[in-house]
């Protein structure tokens, strides 16, 4: 879509994560000028990509809520928004695991939450437990189980992004919103930007965007969650393991990734700042004793990664997605937290009746496509897809990242796709080279140097993450 | 493409080198080496250091040079390599599958194979350093890699945390780069580098050692900002009142190798948790018949001579077995460690010979302890050393005699004693 100073849009989506982007995705379908805006120089730089990518089954948001609405219709939308956007998903179950009496009375009152809920779960026996999770503190009294699941938070926002892009939705990264006024029936932002109608899905700084139009009724507190990753090898668990939850969330929990690595933690801290993502040695502390009560043989060893995250929690326990009482063309998508990638198709659906009753135009685009496809990897290709890949494109026999063999093809594809890779960290977000064992160490000036090359751009100039994230220094 | 080999050997760094040029030495025409990098040589590459081949050539090269050595003779050897062919597998039967940037897909079905794969390095996220995560955090290997390889330039100000013998040239290459390099901390209260490099790298350069020191924490946005450090007590924890703020726009990190062993995984070779490489008898052969491994990818060496050494007898045990006169061992002995003693390579023996030394290293440096080898509870090997540290790899080299009390006993024991 061609675009100038003075386009119009529809619709200005204010922060490009799972959540605005897959409403971007959604309402790309139509026949309609949409932009979306972030601040971070990639989409799926907060809280997208730095959580615990579980699909909650919907049993645990207090029934009534938005929350527990979205979370269960969120969880059946995925499983085909999946497969249309080729996004790594996989079903296994969920453990909430009591270990006395009194737990286990919490895990009873999950069950009748569930039935509320309507999401079928059941508990089982200390036996049953153990037959799932061999590996688990043989103290474990029982738990709730629930058939769930896990996907790639980052890949989902990204490939819902791709696809929305390919439908003619344009991204405005590296954009920081600092102003909104309102003009007749036009919201303008920053002086460049008309549009109708503007989703505030801002992540943490949503209720700082939301004040921007005068808007006060909510508030965001950011709370950080930390967590380790640890190396495919030391894979030990089947199942997403939770301990009961607890008023600050659903504590520690230790969950196989798509891509087979185990993921431990979140803790939760209230921070100042919403972009305090430090990690602590308190934090890491917290989350691997509280781990090694889950499963006592747990060690250090195997750790490749510390990350943190930082929530969005609202004043009220729900989802704020509503206009707001201050302009009726300006949707809030706010207090997104947990379940709220599971959630995220329910949301972009939910959204999109929003807007169809305040009176949007929604005439279908039939240039619009609802599918995406991933890029291919030579590593879970066979020996003939691989000789067929190498075939067509030779880059594909380039190994550039070792630990997870990631081709120059791969690492290429990233760059040139819609919202291309612009930095080493999008490229590894896109392909997973330097998300093995060795961090990028071996693979990170490789990806540099292609990065250089592709975007015509001097090494030096080559940053980790955008801005002035420089991996080098000129020399003086 | 389709291929038969007598012997594959994957990596052509100096262990994969030395490898193929003793089996092709030892009468086996049908070599391949299959290195990932765009030429032969692998790390030692960037090592453009002098100090390599004291041991094995009595001269000081740099690490070029040294890997030059040996590709001139693999070279005159005429024996075959592809070089940026990555294996992507090496299954129970020895069938290798590989991409090559030359080549595409390759499977080639091997008779013997030779593991020379090397190591990596740690990284921040192994060893768990709190704080932001921005630009400006290298191990030292990538940052010799930008340096050495590509010309270009990390930072101007660094701290280096680890005084292993990568972290101490390290020092001195960003210095001689017009870089100001703060201080180099160490975790431990003594260095695991070479006491001439600790001289030539640091001293030279009046560049600060500090023992018993460590990062406890990265500051800065997007680029890094500075670090903080923290003295640390006998349990290796940060003293708290003892941390400092330290400005810099780079971190280096030289953290200790880890054996690189994920095709040896695919293939079902076993691994020693203590080594993180395989476990292997005398002849450097794994649990699988015809699978060897030698180099880094089998412990982590000290010194590059030891591991081209040490591969040239993999490349002739592979030889060997290809040739079938391997001789049969069909009891193996596991070496038990202990007191103070963390590994033994090789873990197994069936038959051991004058030629085939033993290595291991210590947990904790001592002075004036005994290494003392026993045959069945009975001393059969008894050496005072005056200074023995973990950072210091120990080979010794049994008689005939001792060998053969070896190979009789039913259990052998290698441990030390500190009094």
């Amino acid at each position: 879509m061609k675009t100038n100073k003075n386009t119009i849009y529809d619709i200005a989506i204010i922060g490009a994560g799972v959540s605005g982007c897959m409403i971007a995705r959604e309402m790309s379908m139509f026949d309609l000028n949409i932009c979306v805006l972030d601040k971070a120089y990639d989409v799926s730089s907060g809280a997208s990509k730095a959580n615990s990518a579980i699909v909650h089954a919907g049993y645990d948001p207090i029934p009534g809520t938005l929350k527990s609405k979205l979370n269960a219709r969120g969880a059946k939308l995925m499983k085909t928004a999946v497969k249309e956007l080729e996004v790594e998903y996989k079903v296994l179950p969920s453990l909430v695991l009591a270990y006395d009496e009194e737990q286990m009375n919490t895990v009873l009152a999950l069950k009748e939450r569930a039935d509320d809920n309507g999401v079928s779960v059941k508990t089982i026996s200390r036996e049953e437990v153990l037959t799932i999770e061999p590996m688990l503190n043989p103290d474990v009294v029982g738990a709730l189980y629930a058939d769930s699941a896990i996907v790639c938070p980052y890949g989902l926002t990204i490939a819902a992004a791709e696809n929305a892009a390919k439908n003619g939705v344009e991204f405005k990264l590296g954009y920081e919103v600092s102003r909104i006024e309102t003009h007749e029936s036009l919201f303008i932002i920053n002086d460049d930007i008309k549009t109708k109608y503007i989703i505030n899905a801002a992540g943490v700084n949503s209720a700082e965007i939301a004040s921007l139009i005068g808007d006060l009724s909510f508030s965001i507190t950011p709370r950080r969650g930390e967590y380790m990753i640890y190396d495919k090898q030391n894979l030990c668990v089947n199942s997403v393991l939770f301990t009961v939850p607890t008023k600050l969330g659903k504590g520690v929990l230790i969950t196989p990734s798509v891509s087979g690595n185990m993921l431990v933690g979140p803790n939760a801290q209230v921070v100042q700042s919403e972009c305090d993502i430090q990690t602590t040695s308190e934090g890491q502390n917290f989350v691997f004793e509280n781990a090694k009560r889950i499963i006592p043989s747990l060690t250090k060893r195997g750790i490749i990664r510390e990350f943190a995250g930082i929530r969005a929690t609202p004043s009220g326990d729900d989802f704020i997605i509503r206009f707001s009482e201050i302009s009726s063309k300006f949707l809030h998508v706010a207090g997104i937290e947990s379940p709220g990638l599971a959630s995220s198709p329910a949301v972009a659906e939910y959204v999109l009746e929003l807007l169809k009753n305040s009176g949007l135009r929604t005439i279908p685009k039939k240039s619009s496509t609802r599918y995406r496809k991933q890029i291919r990897k030579i590593s879970e290709a066979t020996a003939e897809e691989a000789a067929e890949m190498i075939a067509e494109n030779p880059l594909y026999s380039h190994v550039i990242c070792r630990c997870e063999t990631i081709s120059e093809a791969e690492i290429v594809e990233a760059i040139h796709r819609p919202i291309g890779a612009r930095s080493v960290d999008a490229v590894k977000f896109r392909t997973r080279a330097g998300m093995g064992r060795c961090q990028g160490g071996f693979c990170s000036p490789k990806v540099a140097e292609i990065l250089s090359r592709e975007l015509n751009i001097p090494l030096s100039e080559v940053t980790q993450f955008g801005g002035n994230s420089k991996i080098l220094c000129k020399k003086q | 493409m389709n291929l038969n080999k007598s012997l594959v050997v994957v990596g052509g760094g100096p262990a994969g080198l030395a490898a193929a040029i003793a089996a092709k030495e030892n009468g086996i025409n049908d070599v391949i080496i299959l290195e990932r990098g765009s030429c032969l040589g692998g790390i030692l590459n960037q090592c453009i250091h002098s100090g390599f081949g004291l041991h094995a050539f009595g001269e000081e090269l740099t690490g070029p040079e040294y890997a030059g050595r040996y590709e001139e003779k693999a070279e005159k050897l005429k024996v075959d390599y592809l070089t940026d062919t990555m294996v992507l597998s090496v299954s129970h039967d020895k069938t290798v599958i590989a991409v090559s940037k030359e080549k595409g897909l390759l499977i080639i079905k091997a008779e013997a194979v030779v593991l020379a794969t090397g190591c990596r390095e740690r990284t921040r996220g192994a060893i768990n350093i709190p704080g932001t995560r921005p630009a400006g955090v290298f191990t030292a290997g990538t940052a010799q890699y930008y340096i050495n390889m590509i010309g270009n330039h990390v930072g101007k100000k660094a701290v280096i945390l680890g005084s292993g013998d990568i972290g101490l040239i390290m020092a001195r290459r960003l210095m001689l780069e017009g870089a100001k390099v703060e201080m180099v901390l160490e975790l431990l209260p003594y260095s695991n580098g070479l006491g001439r490099n600790i001289a030539q790298c640091l001293e030279d350069f009046d560049i600060p050692l500090m023992l018993s020191h460590t990062v406890i924490g990265v500051s800065g946005k997007e680029r890094l900002e500075g670090v903080t450090i923290a003295k640390v007590d006998d349990r290796l924890l940060p003293i708290p009142g003892t941390e400092q703020f330290i400005e810099c726009d780079t971190l280096l990190l030289s953290v200790g190798l880890i054996p690189e062993n994920e095709i040896a995984t695919g293939a079902g070779v076993e691994l020693s948790p203590i080594t993180g490489g395989a476990v292997v008898n005398e002849n450097l052969e794994t649990n699988i018949e015809g699978v060897f491994a030698c180099g880094n990818a089998l412990h982590v060496h000290d010194l590059v001579d030891y591991v081209s050494d040490e591969a040239a007898r993999a490349g002739k045990s592979a030889a060997a077995y290809l040739n079938g006169d391997k001789k049969e061992s069909s009891q193996y002995k596991t070496i038990i460690t202990k007191n103070g003693v963390r590994y033994c390579v090789p873990q197994k023996i069936g038959t051991l010979t004058p030629e085939i030394p033993l290595f291991f290293r210590v947990a904790t440096p001592s002075q004036g302890s005994t290494i003392l080898i026993y045959a069945d509870g009975n001393v059969v090997y008894k050496k005072r050393e005056a200074y023995l540290t973990p950072s210091e790899m120990q080979m010794v080299k049994l008689s005939d005699e001792t060998c053969k009390k070896l190979n009789e006993a039913k259990e052998i024991t290698v441990e030390l004693n500190t009094k």
